[in-house]
């Protein structure tokens, strides 16, 4: 077993550190009793009970939700199929537009693509709002899908399709019963990537949002520029543990499944 | 050596037929206008070096490969337009490719899935392949859960289970170790004998070819160099590169001299005077090679009794020596530089040493044991 | 084997192919093509707040007097005021300084990350990529609150005594360093680890066993053959910074801003969707190069990922 050396060790602690300590004192933060964020005025579980009142906040969190679930869904869907044209059906003209379509997204600062959707949107007549939200954050996420899904399919052994084509499988079927569930934890981990994208997006929806549909980040933002509260510190701890939940068993289950064929 | 083939099928109705099948990739020419009869329930092998096209062969009798001209038959029927999955051959992939998503039981009835077979038949077909390849006991494993010997025989099975017309091996043996390997040979001849099943293997290895196959194709560029049995083509090679790629030989270039009944004479380059026997055809004046292996070639430390027995002789001196154990091989330089290769087996203990650097060595051979070659 | 004759798309991959492309197209490169337009165009109070429209009712004719209308009045705006001129500069200098720290904390993270027990390197991703789901504002607001006048890290300073007064770390260049260097570290991490954890280790014995030390290695070895993940992470972090608003905004002052919060106060503050429109194509022109190089790389990489 290899050993780390010490500076190894210490640029890896360092860097953990660096990454958890503001959020674990966020979190600390957010059972403190005292208004002052930065007092300790003892334990105490008042700001969570103080969210339960707090039903713009509710509504923002559900409308959040339920953006991020359908644009995460059809960015599944759309992501998958980009990910096929790349890797699996060769050449065909305008594939070289396509792809660069696919990956500029992911690092196309947002003011830009949050300005550029609402000005399609305003010239086309459409109504701003919960739909547009939606739509705005599927195209965005369902780039990251694509770039999920196609590294899972450049390392996917060909052979396995051609086995199933060979005991008698005709292609659709060959890709519904083979391709499909071995690539299925690789569109998962897309789909929780492309659900967080969407759950954490200001500017964007900023941008493509209408009267009527605020998002959570777009509340909690509006709060959070007046100055630090401890009731967003509450949320933002509900946050954590949600994702953190969610983020280690994925990842355990994935490890489950995909463990490589080869031994 | 294994028990000759007797063919069943008729001559003009293969299992397998090529006729000048050529197919290209971009530049290459990867397979030539390729003509080939596989016999009903042979053991045939494709043998060549890598990128030779023995390969894309195999892959056009499965299916994935179209050949761009000429025809392919199957059982007398041109397969060249029908899909890999409704070709009556299966084959076993290099990689194996299993399924890793299902169990052993999964990846071997999966093609008796596909063709709707009742589910009773399924469970007796998968009880009889796992019989087959000795698995019994791990049909609930994951791939990822076997030994490589036990993968290797999950892909045997799988692609055994329809009972195909043809089995496509694709280095099949490729990834196990060496003794595991020869094993596996042996048990791959007993179930072709005992399945009686056309097998098509590809193969880089000689004497995997050598071991296991009626008879071997023997692939170079594209083109097939010789077919033939594997004693044809070790002792009959038509072919400097056919002998030169099967095992080890020695090559004497030269001109016919003269010609007769029972032979030929060559005059090698340097002037050196050769009988070879069985060479009917072959006119005065032809350039030729004596192809003459290693193993054929008999090493004495003083000059043998010439009077005795008309056979081709040369003296050198020894200039290498390589101690393999079951056997030695001497590299014996000649006078005009020329090095010759004779092994010599170790039959008594010890008994190499004898012969040391330097020492000067006869080198003779008979007459039929040179090959004439004129291409 | 691959077939390099294309051959005839069958109906289901030809709509494998259009849904995602016709999407692409209708919602990330039509409205490039509308804001190149409307930063063409001129301010006035209507909704919408610019004119000419296109009407395509009004037919050839029509068309004719939208692009007699289209000026590049803007453009000549944005060239005239310091303000966006020193914007640009500004959003470059602090992405190129942010860049320059991440790449400095990153590589030794990704190198220990490589470096550790096969058997932990899984948890140890796992480990980095934690903090990159749980929200970006969150991680933002975690840093408000130790930044602030009365925040942690001026308690912890006076607790040592190291300064007397509380110093304003808030709504600084720091603070948005930072935040940017906080947000964007697993960013600048994975990238750099993947081409290490690739790397064949006994490179390095080979090196070593010719007679190069260790930190020589790294130089003459290591850093050329990990090449491609250092662009890769220095452009996946730099290129989103440059237009970054919602850290500056929050962490930042007010003297300069950064050019996406520039864009963003002229689009709704100021109203004036052609001046933004204007900023974000000059900010585009900025960025055609490096993304072009990014998605080079990433396209690379995803070949090599086999």
């Amino acid at each position: 077993m290899r050993r780390l050396s010490r500076f190894n060790l210490v640029s890896l602690a360092l860097g953990l550190a660096f990454l958890y300590v503001p959020i674990l004192i966020l979190v600390v933060y957010s059972f403190n009793g005292s208004r002052l964020v930065t007092v300790w005025g003892g334990f105490s579980t008042r700001w969570y009970a103080a969210l339960l009142e707090d039903l713009p906040l509710q509504e923002a969190a559900l409308t959040s939700l339920g953006i991020a679930f359908v644009s995460a869904s059809a960015a599944t869907v759309l992501g998958t199929l980009a990910a096929l044209t790349l890797t699996r059906l060769g050449r065909f003209r305008g594939r070289l537009p396509f792809a660069a379509m696919v990956y500029a997204p992911l690092v196309m600062p947002e003011v830009i693509t949050g300005l550029s959707l609402l000005l399609l949107f305003v010239a086309v007549g459409f109504e701003r709002g919960v739909v547009t939200v939606t739509i705005a954050h599927t195209t965005l996420t369902l780039c990251f899908v694509a770039v999920v899904v196609q590294s899972r399919l450049a390392s996917f052994d060909r052979s396995l399709e051609e086995a199933a084509m060979d005991l008698g499988c005709p292609p659709l079927k060959t890709f519904l019963t083979v391709t499909l569930p071995v690539i299925a934890p690789a569109i998962a981990a897309g789909f929780l990537l492309a659900f967080s994208l969407s759950l954490d997006d200001i500017v964007i929806a900023s941008f493509t949002t209408g009267p009527g549909a605020t998002t959570l980040p777009i509340r909690i933002y509006s709060e959070v520029r007046l100055g630090v509260k401890p009731e967003i510190n509450a949320v933002c701890t509900i946050f954590i543990a949600v994702t953190a939940v969610v983020v280690i068993l994925a990842s355990l289950i994935s490890r489950r499944t995909e463990r490589p064929a080869a031994g | 050596m294994r028990r000759a083939f007797v063919p069943r099928d008729d001559l003009d109705k293969p299992m397998v037929r090529f006729d000048a099948v050529t197919r290209r990739f971009a530049d290459v020419t990867a397979v030539d206008q390729l003509s080939l009869d596989i016999r009903e329930g042979e053991f045939f092998a494709l043998l060549g070096p890598s990128g030779c096209g023995k390969t894309t062969l195999l892959r056009m009798l499965a299916g994935f490969e179209r050949p761009d001209e000429g025809r392919l038959l199957l059982a007398g029927q041109d397969i060249a337009a029908v899909p890999p999955w409704r070709r009556p051959v299966n084959m076993m992939f290099q990689s194996y490719a299993l399924f890793p998503h299902l169990s052993v039981a999964g990846n071997i009835a999966f093609g008796l899935k596909q063709e709707r077979m009742p589910r009773r038949e399924i469970k007796a077909r998968l009880a009889e392949m796992l019989r087959l390849v000795r698995l019994e006991g791990l049909n609930k494993r994951k791939p990822h859960q076997l030994s490589g010997g036990q993968r290797q025989r999950v892909a045997l099975a799988r692609a055994l289970a329809k009972h195909p017309k043809v089995l496509l091996l694709d280095e099949p043996l490729a990834a196990l170790d060496k003794k595991l390997r020869e094993e596996t040979q042996y048990e791959l001849m007993a179930l072709q004998d005992r399945l009686d099943t056309t097998f098509v293997i590809v193969t880089h290895d000689q004497e995997e070819a050598m071991t296991m196959a009626h008879r071997i194709g023997v692939m170079n560029h594209g083109r097939l160099a010789q077919v033939g049995t594997p004693a044809e083509i070790y002792e009959q090679p038509c072919s400097r590169w056919v002998a030169g790629f099967i095992g080890d030989v020695n090559f004497f270039d030269g001109t016919v001299d003269a010609a007769g009944v029972d032979g030929v004479v060559v005059a090698d380059t340097a002037g050196r005077r050769f009988r070879a026997a069985g060479t009917a055809g072959i006119q005065a004046g032809t350039k030729v090679a004596l192809a003459v292996r290693p193993e054929k070639i008999l090493l004495t430390t003083a000059a043998p009794d010439a009077a005795a027995m008309p056979v081709n002789t040369v003296a050198g001196k020894v200039a290498d020596i390589g101690y393999l154990g079951d056997l030695s091989l001497y590299k014996v330089r000649l006078d005009d530089g020329t090095v010759v290769k004779a092994s010599v087996t170790n039959a008594r203990r010890f008994a190499a040493s004898d012969i040391g650097w330097d020492d000067t060595v006869w080198l003779s051979f008979a007459p039929d044991a040179a090959v004439v070659l004129t291409e | 084997m691959t077939n390099d004759t294309a051959p005839q798309k069958s109906v289901g991959e030809r709509l494998i192919i259009a849904l995602p492309y016709l999407w692409l197209v209708a919602f990330f490169l039509v409205p490039f093509v509308i804001v190149g337009k409307i930063s063409l165009s001129q301010t006035v109070i209507a909704q919408p707040p610019y004119t000419p429209v296109l009407d395509l009712s009004a037919g050839l004719g029509g068309l004719i007097d939208f692009f007699g209308a289209l000026s590049a009045d803007t453009y000549a705006t944005l060239a005239g005021d310091d303000l966006y001129l020193f914007s640009y500069l500004k959003s470059l200098q602090v992405a190129g300084l942010s860049t320059a720290i991440l790449l400095a904390i990153g590589l030794p993270i990704a190198h220990a990350m490589a470096r550790a027990p096969a058997r932990l390197q899984p948890f140890l991703v796992v480990a980095v990529m934690l903090p990159f789901w749980t929200s970006f504002l969150i991680r933002i607001y975690a840093w408000m609150t130790i930044l602030q006048r009365d925040g942690l890290l001026n308690q912890v300073l006076q607790g040592l005594g190291l300064v007397d007064e509380p110093a304003s770390w808030l709504s600084t260049d720091t603070a948005v360093l930072i935040g940017i260097v906080y947000s964007y570290l697993p960013f600048m991490v994975l990238p750099l680890y993947a081409s290490l954890h690739k790397l064949d280790e006994s490179l390095l014995e080979a090196a070593a066993d010719l007679g190069c030390p260790r930190w020589k290695a790294f130089w003459l070895v290591t850093v050329p053959l990990i090449a491609p993940g250092i662009g890769a992470g220095c452009l996946l972090c730099l290129i989103p910074i440059i237009g970054e608003f919602v850290i500056p905004d929050l962490l930042g002052g007010s003297d300069t801003m950064m050019i996406g919060q520039t864009l963003w106060t002229e689009f709704f503050a100021n109203k004036d969707w052609p001046v933004a429109s204007a900023i974000a194509v000059v900010l585009l022109m900025l960025l055609v190069v490096p993304i072009a190089a990014w998605e080079a790389l990433q396209s690379r990489q995803i070949r090599e990922g086999r």
